[in-house]
């Protein structure tokens, strides 16, 4: 605790400060490696797009960076004024979401639990934002419905409405369009795209979907390449990795030429 | 019948066997929402059992005051059970299985082999049961059982958006920073202390009827949380009224009665679901 507060001091005195700074993180399971030699630095208003094949790590570099799994070396530090309690989430579903009896609205208040302490009730105020926030996601009509009832994108909403009771500041993604059909998969995009455009949070996403990566991104960060690649979007698709596309995107390719 | 039942109310143990059975009844209800939405419905199976192996070994011992082993052992049993989580070798399921079917037999043995009572068989048969105990219940047990309940239900109350929270999505929860461990091991003690007290009503066998049916049954046909947990509560109670009702005037086991009432709750409201 106390080496935290006086981390964040010390990069306060910078003008720019970054928000998150990894170095030299080593992934794996049972001491087994499955990433190593990460290293990038995120600063506010970055989108960074985390790609490459599964078994790469991305899902545990996520859950690493939430601080759910401790990696096997290296660190993460946060910096610019940012704890976990200011990080917003959204998770990929579990089986129990499928057929919980919970309402929309009910869910997205859940994401300011996060910073309530002993607090067992929300405040107006909390109401009032979450409000907004479903408002601004279009699932405002639904606020009483079932959350089992919902269609996939309707839910990914949801759960995108709560990471954001969660956090002004940084939203990290897991997936946020798997199973979703392409027209709901473009509005999920530009949803995020939105929201880090217009209110400058800072997005860090686990995708697949390297075209799509290339296009939102500001940033990339490649698993699959060693040495591990981490630079701009520009840089990346100077040196043609967006050309070397991942084992699913070539399915999926080889697909739509089939279809 | 209403003389019948009046006559019955007029004694002092039929009075505080309902107070308790309903007491109990809402406590497992509550609890019973968190636990079946996490797929641990069948914890209050496997800890009864644990609580049946604590509670041969007490009586091996001759301890007075059983509870002091019951308690303790119930409760932790409950927290390593919930904390194993996903990440065990051996799956939530699987472990609660084990353990159940473990101290069942062990308790058995135990039972046998160092009998105080000449009828092990009956014995054994009313704490799997619950039989009479229900009726002779002394003013501290009652005591007792209104402030473990009402515990629970302050618990319940001041941790009901956190519970919802960790049960939905505990990766959320415990990357935005709730204390999900926290809240998972205050689950699981109010679980033990509910199911170690309901052991005297419904004995062990039946009490995850308690706990999964009202919230099963409210699940059919209830679509928030909040209305879920409403209505397992008033399934609990109306299940809990009128079993101990019918069990007096059809002279029927008590604990076994309340757990029909709330199979035909259930049956009603699958159906119901179904019209829907």
């Amino acid at each position: 605790m106390a080496n935290e507060k006086k981390h964040t001091r010390i990069l306060n005195k910078n003008k720019v400060s970054a928000q998150l700074i990894v170095k030299d993180l080593v992934l794996g399971y049972e001491g087994k490696v499955v990433s190593k030699d990460i290293n990038f630095q995120i600063y506010k208003g970055n989108y960074l797009c985390i790609v490459g094949e599964n078994g790469t790590g991305k899902s545990t570099l996520m859950k690493t960076l939430l601080g759910l799994r401790s990696p096997l070396s290296g660190s993460i530090e946060y910096g610019d004024n940012l704890t976990s309690k200011r990080i917003g989430y959204l998770p990929q579903q579990t089986l129990v979401q499928k057929d919980f009896p919970a309402s929309v609205k009910e869910i997205v208040m859940t994401g300011f639990l996060g910073n309530h302490g002993f607090l067992p009730w929300y405040s107006k105020d909390e109401k009032r934002r979450a409000e907004e926030i479903m408002e601004k996601f279009g699932i405002a009509d639904f606020r009483n419905k079932c959350y089992r009832n919902l269609s996939g994108g309707q839910q990914q909403r949801v759960l995108l409405a709560r990471a954001l009771c969660a956090t002004e500041d940084i939203l990290l993604l897991d997936e946020p369009v798997s199973g979703l059909d392409p027209k709901v998969t473009y509005e999920m995009y530009e949803l995020i795209d939105k929201l880090n455009k217009e209110e400058g949070i800072t997005i860090i996403m686990v995708s697949h979907d390297i075209d799509a990566s290339v296009k939102y991104a500001s940033h990339i960060l490649h698993l699959a390449h060693i040495p591990i690649f981490f630079g701009t979007k520009d840089n990346y698709m100077r040196q043609g990795f967006h050309l070397w596309k991942t084992d699913e995107a070539m399915l999926r390719n080889g697909g739509g030429i089939l279809d | 019948m209403i003389n019948e039942l009046a006559h019955y109310f007029s004694y002092e143990f039929v009075r505080n066997a309902m107070m308790v059975g309903i007491m109990i009844a809402l406590g497992a209800a509550l609890l019973g929402v968190p636990l079946v939405l996490k797929r641990y419905s069948f914890i209050g199976d496997g800890l009864s059992h644990v609580a049946f192996g604590a509670l041969a070994i007490a009586s091996v011992l001759n301890l007075t005051n059983n509870m002091l082993i019951i308690m303790p052992v119930t409760v932790i049993t409950a927290v390593v059970l919930l904390s194993l989580g996903q990440n065990a070798k051996i799956k939530g399921d699987a472990a609660i299985a084990l353990i159940s079917v473990s101290a069942l037999a062990i308790g058995y043995i135990l039972l046998n082999v160092f009998s105080v009572s000449s009828n092990v068989g009956g014995d054994v048969c009313s704490t799997l049961f619950g039989a009479t105990s229900l009726l002779t219940l002394t003013k501290t047990d009652v005591a007792i059982c209104f402030v473990s309940i009402a515990i629970v239900i302050a618990v319940y109350v001041f941790t009901y958006n956190k519970m919802l929270a960790v049960t939905f999505d505990e990766d959320f929860a415990k990357a935005t920073g709730v204390n999900a461990n926290g809240y998972n091991f205050l689950l699981a003690t109010v679980t033990a202390v509910i199911i170690v007290i309901a052991m005297k009503l419904v004995g062990t066998l039946l009490i995850s009827a308690l706990i999964i049916f009202p919230a099963l049954s409210a699940m059919r046909v209830f679509r928030s949380y909040k209305s879920v947990v409403i209505a397992s509560l008033v399934i609990a109670l109306i299940c809990a009224v009128t079993g101990i009702i019918a069990s007096i005037l059809l002279s029927t086991p008590t604990g076994a009665t309340i757990v029909v009432a709330n199979l035909a709750v259930f049956i009603i409201f699958s159906l119901i679901d179904l019209i829907k």
